[in-house]
Order: C-alpha cells, then structure tokens, then sequence
C-alpha cells in the first residue's frame, strides 16, 4: 500500500505490516476522541516512526494516489481536528 | 486505520477540488499540468517570503544582542559607581531582553525548518511536474486504450493529491510567516518604544543617571584636590567662611581672612582652582 506522509512525500508499505500500523493509527484514534493533546502527539510521532522505519521512500516522478494519509510531522491536535472538521462540514 | 483513512478522504477531496475534471481526460492532463506549473511559481515565491521573514528575524536578533551588550556594559560602569540599585535595573532590562531573544530563537527554528521543508517540497515538485509532462504526452497519444484511462485516473488523482500537499505545506508556511510578523511588529515597537535600543542613544535615562554620578565623583574628586591645594594656607572650611567672618573681631580670622584676600568671592575662586585642579 502506499502511504502519503504529508509535506514530505509518499512510502510503499508492504501489506503484512497492516496489523502493526492499525495499532498504532487506533492510538491516535483514541488519542482524538479523547482530546489529548501529550497522548496523540506521541501516537502520531509513533506511527509516523513506524511509516518510514518498514516503508520505502517513493521517487517524486512517480505519480499515483496514495492509500493512506498521514499528517504532517509534529502536527498539533487542534490542527488535525480542523482539518477532519473540514470533511464534515 | 480509521485515523488515516478518513485524513485521506479529507485530503482527496480536496485534492478533486484542486482541479476542475473536465468531460475529455486529455483536457484534464493538459490543465493539471498548467495548474503545477502555476503552483511550481507559488512554492518558490512561498520559500522567497519564508526566507526574508527568518532574515528579518536575525536582524532583530542582533539589534537586541547590541542592546543586551550595552546594558552589560552599563551595569559594570554602575557597580564601579558603587550604585547597586542601577546595575540591578541594567540586568533587569537585560535578562527581559535575554526573554525576547529566546522568544525569537524558537522562532528562527521554526522558520528554518519551514524554509528547510519548502525547499524540499520545490524540488519534489519540480521533479513531479516533470515527470508528469513526459507521460500526460504518452497517455494523451493510447488514450483509446482502457487500460491508459485507468493511468489517466490516476495520473491526475495522484498529481491532485500532491499538489493539495503542497497547497497544505504552504499554508503552514504563510501560517508561521504570519505568527512571526506579529512577534516581530511587537518587538520593532519594543525596540522603537526607546525601552530598549534607546538605553543605547542620548535619550537613556540609565545612562543620564550613570553619567551624572560620574560627574558628581568627578566634583568629588576636584573638591579633594582643592582642599589639597588650599591646605598648606589653612583650612578649606575657613575659606568658605571667609565672606561671613569679614567681620569677624576674633585676632585669628582676621588673620585667615588677610591671608585669604586675593581670592575676592569663594565661587569666583573656586572655579579657578577648579579649573587648575583639572590640568
């Protein structure tokens, strides 16, 4: 799967690392609903860990959709919480 | 990944936002293709404006080092002077300086690492918008063939994508450009306010008190000099009595008084000494 970390470019992550990262993006799931601020800045910065620990940087010349999005690095809970506002609205 | 799943839907809609499909996919190629080169402008004009604000930031930075310095210097002149109290109010002033002058270090990061990111996403663009020309011509001349209306797809769904990221990252920059200005208008008021580059010009009121304690040692120290010069005649306090005991009947001031004669007011005399007392 492809994977957009925004700001910075896209990683092919291979299918078998699924159940990892669903772990990881349930953390910041919770960390949302929850509104704290300390537990989804951790959650995020694990899972963008993880995304360029087993992906694989994708060249800029290639063109295609990714599968997942990803924020931007340090990206604040507010921010993210407009931004999902957003796709309500 | 409920999480990254919806911010990608988030992201892709916005993206199908970014350009206006039109009925022919080759048409679409063609705009999406006018819309990065117009973006390509933005980004390197969005990394010119990231830029002169981190250098605007870095002139701040030094007019407040100078500032800082000069109070140092003020507050060493004023514990010469014996006067704790306006050494106290240099350091104070400075250690507010020493706040500000953080303040705006976590800010020049901030900016560098936003100008650091635009350059990269420049170059990540410019290389897309590339790419993205050779293969639109490719696509455009099988666009028969189903399998190239598939590519087409997503082709240009790819190339919206990235162009919403980079519509994102530069946003973000106009963001921190736009928090910076704020600190940096408070900061040039600061500055043009006299509370803090004033306390290097005329106008200081530290300085004024710094130097008219250095002028009163100064009186100080010529009084001393004067009595020395005085001291073999007689004492200096005589003379200053010297005017009310004209009169005097007492055989000993009259005496004082003679000796004292040439001088005819103790001002007039004293400026004189005064001024030999300096040479």
């Amino acid at each position: 799967m492809i994977i957009r970390i925004l700001g910075d470019g896209q990683f092919e992550v291979a299918d078998a690392n699924k159940a990892k990262l669903d772990e990881l993006d349930a953390a910041v799931d919770r960390a949302i609903t929850a509104a704290d601020d300390v537990a989804f800045a951790a959650a995020l910065s694990a899972l963008d860990a993880e995304i360029r620990r087993i992906g694989t940087p994708i060249d800029a010349s290639t063109i295609l959709p990714s599968d997942l999005i990803l924020p931007h690095e340090g990206a604040s809970l507010s921010e993210i919480s407009e931004l999902l506002g957003s796709e309500e609205s | 990944m409920a999480f990254m799943k919806r911010l990608s839907g988030v992201v892709q809609a916005k993206a199908n936002k970014v350009l206006d499909r039109v009925e022919d996919p080759r048409e679409t190629l063609d705009l999406s293709y006018e819309k990065q080169l117009e973006q390509l402008q933005q980004v390197r004009k969005g990394v010119a404006d990231v830029a002169t604000a981190r250098k605007r930031i870095e002139l701040q930075a030094s007019q407040l080092q100078a500032s800082a310095n000069k109070l140092q210097d003020q507050a060493k002149q004023a514990l010469a002077q014996n006067r704790e109290d306006l050494a106290r109010e240099a350091l104070s002033r400075r250690a507010g300086i020493a706040d500000q002058l953080e303040q705006l270090r976590v800010q020049h990061e901030q900016l560098q690492a936003q100008e650091e990111k635009l350059v990269t996403t420049t170059q990540q663009l410019q290389t897309r918008v590339e790419a993205f020309r050779s293969q639109k011509e490719t696509l455009k001349a099988s666009y028969t063939a189903a399998e190239a209306q598939t590519k087409i797809g997503e082709a240009v769904s790819g190339i919206s994508e990235s162009m919403s990221d980079t519509g994102m990252a530069m946003q973000r920059a106009q963001d921190k450009i736009a928090n910076m200005q704020a600190r940096a208008g408070a900061v040039d008021e600061l500055l043009a306010s006299g509370a803090l580059t004033d306390l290097t010009g005329s106008s200081d009121p530290l300085q004024a008190e710094l130097d008219k304690n250095s002028a009163s040692t100064q009186v100080e120290l010529e009084l001393a000099q004067l009595k020395g010069q005085l001291a073999p005649g007689g004492d200096a306090p005589a003379i200053a009595a010297a005017p009310g005991a004209a009169e005097a009947t007492d055989a000993t001031d009259a005496e004082v008084v003679a000796e004292a004669e040439p001088a005819p007011s103790s001002g007039a005399s004293l400026f004189t000494l005064n001024k030999d007392g300096g040479a």
